[in-house]
């Protein structure tokens, strides 16, 4: 019977040939995302920054200037207003995101300014509804970010610590330097393309973590116990040996997750769509850098050859529990 | 070597069986989320109007846990409130004033006249005419301290006392603060959710979160400012002695006194004591209902000791009036005609019918010991969540079906077996879901799409070891064999560090954030379960059916 094999049966590619390129690529991304992120920062949402935002939906055409005209003269400072376009809507859908600042002095979230701006849209678009207002005052918000970045910093912590018990600290080293190179892009591509940069982000960001974790994790388990085997071996060769023959898998499981992110970032909604996003991009960097960025590193931290335990399995006591 | 014994099979089935049972419900949502309503109303003493009809709906033996919809799915309020703990620091310390000046006047002879001097709103300072008294003024004021009742303020008054020159200077202590707040919070949430309660809807979500925020969350509600009105109101009720009217906010008041506005009647100010006399703690019972002459009112009765206080009060000042006051405004001050002995009475006021039932609801729920600020309001339409299920459910098959045809296409029966697998991993996330009665929210949607791809990872993790092991000329059992043991440690460990992010997002999260750490967390467990012991499963008993000599993955 045929099989679809996206990856030849023998491969024997030389991952680490043109070390230069890759690193000196990744380093060029890692640079123009905080250059975009220090220049032009991030698209925060309420949950990062304050403010509210409103979701109308009408059935007539939406006139982006009308709505500003009529919100306009509340005066409440910085106003944007966006309409939403999306496969998913119905044909006389028509759908706005508007966008309050957090009103200055103001700690609490006051119904006057969301009553206020549905009674002045009501005038342009009788039958204007509001499907969802969200209201974050700025001492949530504040904290809000300070706990996701807890969170991020704390997930790649732990992860640090399970690949050194599990492994040895190259390893570990290697698993980090891919993580953080996958959080930076992933946060660079935010910046570039001005995606809504809220909560759920934050969520994927991990996911992300956990990803490019995952896909690191099978390389590194394969060169483990490729290590163990060519013991007379050099180091690029096993680490090479290796990335080729999880090759399959890793493109096998990269393609079916993107298959299934590709159908929600299709017809999952514009809702969820920023967060998707994330999450394929976090897929495709992720699969890059557990190649290029987590085995450069190793190679070039080296690894300790001489296995002087008896039973040749591990580094430490925490790295056998299953074999 | 291949050979699972039989109670091991039996297990795995049985856990499969389990599982998918459990997720039943979920197919059937609307039939069976009728049916556990009706059950709730026939259990809460409710009958006809059909709801025996609804009660059959669903037969008894199944299982009826659902996954509950968050609510962007369903639609609803969210409110995130901060108490204001200090309102009750002020309210402590002025209710303090008649004792220690009935304490005070007692010592006249040693210490002088006293006289109570303007203060911050947490202080109670008080100057007496003979200074060189002022130490025994101290220690008698603070024979007025009570131990903290709280396990950290053990051993500690409540009370700081003081000399600050001629003045006494009466504050609560840290630890009475820290276990005021503590005692405030707690209340404030019961009277929440009394409140909530009280309008009945589905399945309110009422929590605490950090020392002193709660956060509501109410489904099917039509919007946070609804919610606000309802348990925003404080409701402090109290009756105070009136000194006398002012015409503006501004009038001088005297010491221990203060000047409130007339609820409506604009311009008037009344000038009461801010010591109360009852207040609605000490209420049982409230009741919308009409004075003679048929305005709409509210009826009230006070407990024991609230009757008692009100009766000896209307006892000894017949002749003058005294204020009903609500959050700071005064209702009414009707002149006392009689002594009211029964502690019962009624409040009347400008009240529309609807304005008295609400207040009725209030003063029964009990006021909020303190004010609320609300810091996060959400409001998200039932429209809105019906087209995220939508999309959701659209995208999730879409995801299924493509990833389906993708691993048949690419392992052939193994595929066959890993898409089967599949399958039961996402009933067994809904079963576990509904079991433990996880919140399913739009990124927990996403994250049973992102786990219909990562799942098959652990398969394809064992079937590319399996291709391996062939190329090196071993035998199909063997080769078999060796997949699954040479994988397991690669699948271990790839879950067990994802599993790790789930489980600080879930710690670190809220909200929907939680809900998607939830399914993911959920969908690793499933996924680890079905690739090594159930496609393992069906790969053996298909090897003990065919016992093929070669084998293509």
């Amino acid at each position: 019977m045929m099989r679809l094999r996206l990856v030849p049966k023998e491969t024997n590619w030389d991952f680490f040939g043109k070390t230069k390129i890759s690193v000196g690529f990744s380093a060029l991304l890692i640079v123009v995302s905080i250059a975009f992120f220090l220049i032009q920062g991030l698209n925060f949402g309420i949950d990062f920054k304050g403010g509210t935002t409103i979701r109308t939906e009408s059935t007539q055409e939406v006139v982006v200037g009308d709505y500003r005209a009529a919100i306009d003269p509340l005066g409440l400072g910085d106003v944007t207003i966006t309409e939403v376009f999306d496969p998913t809507f119905e044909e006389n859908q028509h759908v706005t995101m508007i966008r309050i600042q957090a009103q200055e002095g103001q700690e609490a979230v006051t119904a006057d300014v969301v009553r206020n701006v549905e009674k002045a849209l009501q005038q342009v678009a009788p039958d204007i509804s509001f499907v969802s207002v969200e209201s974050v005052g700025p001492k949530v918000s504040g904290e809000l970010i300070q706990t996701a970045v807890i969170a991020v910093l704390l997930a790649i912590g732990a992860v640090l610590v399970y690949i050194w018990l599990r492994f040895e600290w190259q390893f570990a080293v290697g698993a980090v330097a891919a993580l953080v190179h996958d959080v930076i892009l992933t946060i660079g591509v935010f910046s570039v393309v001005q995606i809504k940069f809220d909560l759920a982000i934050i969520a994927a960001l991990l996911t992300i973590v956990g990803y490019s974790l995952n896909d690191t994790v099978v390389v590194f388990d394969r060169v483990r116990e490729n290590l163990r085997r060519y013991k007379k071996r050099e180091l690029q060769d096993v680490l090479n040996l290796s990335i080729n023959e999880t090759l399959s898998r890793t493109v096998m499981t990269s393609v079916t997750t993107l298959l299934a992110l590709l159908a929600l970032f299709v017809l999952g909604g514009d809702v969820i769509r920023g967060f998707v996003f994330a999450m394929i991009w976090g897929v495709v960097v992720g699969t890059y850098s557990s190649v290029f960025v987590a085995s450069a590193v190793l190679l070039r931290l080296g690894v300790k050859r001489d296995w002087s335990k008896p039973d040749n399995t591990a580094g430490n006591q925490f790295a056998n529990i299953d074999a | 070597m291949l050979q699972i014994a039989l109670w091991k099979r039996v297990l795995i089935w049985s856990v499969c069986a389990l599982g998918l049972l459990l997720a039943l419900p979920n197919a059937f949502y609307p039939r069976v989320e009728a049916y556990n309503d009706a059950n709730a109303s026939l259990e809460a003493g409710f009958s006809g109007n059909g709801i025996e009809e609804q009660a059959a709906m669903w037969p008894d033996f199944l299982p009826s846990s659902l996954v509950n919809l968050g609510l962007d799915l369903r639609g609803g309020a969210h409110l995130l409130a901060e108490v204001q703990v200090e309102d009750v620091y002020e309210t402590r310390i002025k209710s303090l004033w008649p004792d220690v000046r009935n304490l005070l006047r007692e010592e006249r002879d040693t210490i002088g006249t006293i006289r109570l001097q303007p203060s911050e709103a947490d202080v109670l300072r008080v100057k007496i005419s003979r200074p060189e008294a002022i130490q025994q003024a101290v220690n008698v004021v603070r024979t007025l301290a009570q131990p903290v009742v709280s396990l950290t303020g053990a051993g500690a008054t409540d009370l700081v006392v003081s000399a600050d020159g001629d003045d006494i200077v009466v504050t609560l202590s840290e630890a009475e603060k820290l276990a005021t707040d503590e005692r405030t919070v707690q209340q404030a949430l019961e009277i929440i959710r009394r409140r909530i309660d009280e309008v009945g809807t589905r399945e309110p979500t009422i929590q605490r979160q950090g020392s002193d925020r709660i956060l509501i969350q109410v489904p099917g509600i039509g919007s946070a400012s609804e919610l606000k009105e309802i348990i925003g109101t404080t409701a402090q009720l109290t009756f105070n002695p009136v000194v006398g009217r002012a015409g503006d906010a501004n009038a001088p008041a005297g010491a221990g006194n203060e000047v409130v506005p007339s609820l409506d009647e604009e311009g008037v100010f009344y000038i009461l004591e801010s010591a109360h006399v009852v207040s609605g703690e000490e209420l049982v019972d409230a009741q919308p209902s009409f004075d003679q002459n048929g305005r709409p009112a509210v009826s009230f009765r006070f407990n024991p000791t609230g009757a008692r206080k009100f009766g000896d009060y209307t006892a000894d000042n017949i002749g003058s009036p005294f204020a009903i006051v609500l959050d700071s405004e005064v209702i009414s001050a009707p002149v006392i005609q009689s002594h009211i002995p029964g502690g019962s009475g009624i409040i009347t006021g400008n009240f529309s019918v609807e304005e008295s039932t609400n207040l009725a609801v209030l003063l029964r729920a009990g006021a909020l010991p303190a004010g609320l600020e609300f810091l996060e309001e959400r409001t998200i339409g039932p429209e809105l969540g019906q087209d995220s299920i939508d999309a959701g459910r659209i995208a999730c098959i879409v995801a299924f079906a493509m990833v389906l045809v993708f691993m048949f296409l690419s392992y052939g029966t193994f595929g066959i077996f890993a898409n089967i697998a599949l399958i039961i991993n996402v009933g067994l996330i809904f079963g576990m879901l509904s079991l433990i009665g996880a919140t399913l929210t739009l990124p927990g949607i996403a994250g049973i799409v992102l786990t219909i791809g990562m799942a098959v990872d652990a398969n394809v993790l064992v079937f590319e070891r399996i291709r391996e092991e062939l190329k090196g000329k071993k035998g199909v059992a063997r080769a078999i064999d060796l997949g699954y043991e040479k994988a397991l440690s690669a699948i271990i460990d790839a879950n067990i560090t994802t599993f790790i992010t789930a489980v600080i997002l879930f710690a670190m999260g809220s909200g929907p954030v939680r809900g998607f750490a939830i399914t993911l967390g959920a969908g690793i467990l499933t996924s680890v379960f079905t690739a090594i012991f159930v496609t393992r499963l069906m790969v053996v008993i298909w090897f003990e059916r065919r016992r093929p000599k070669t084998l293509e993955v």
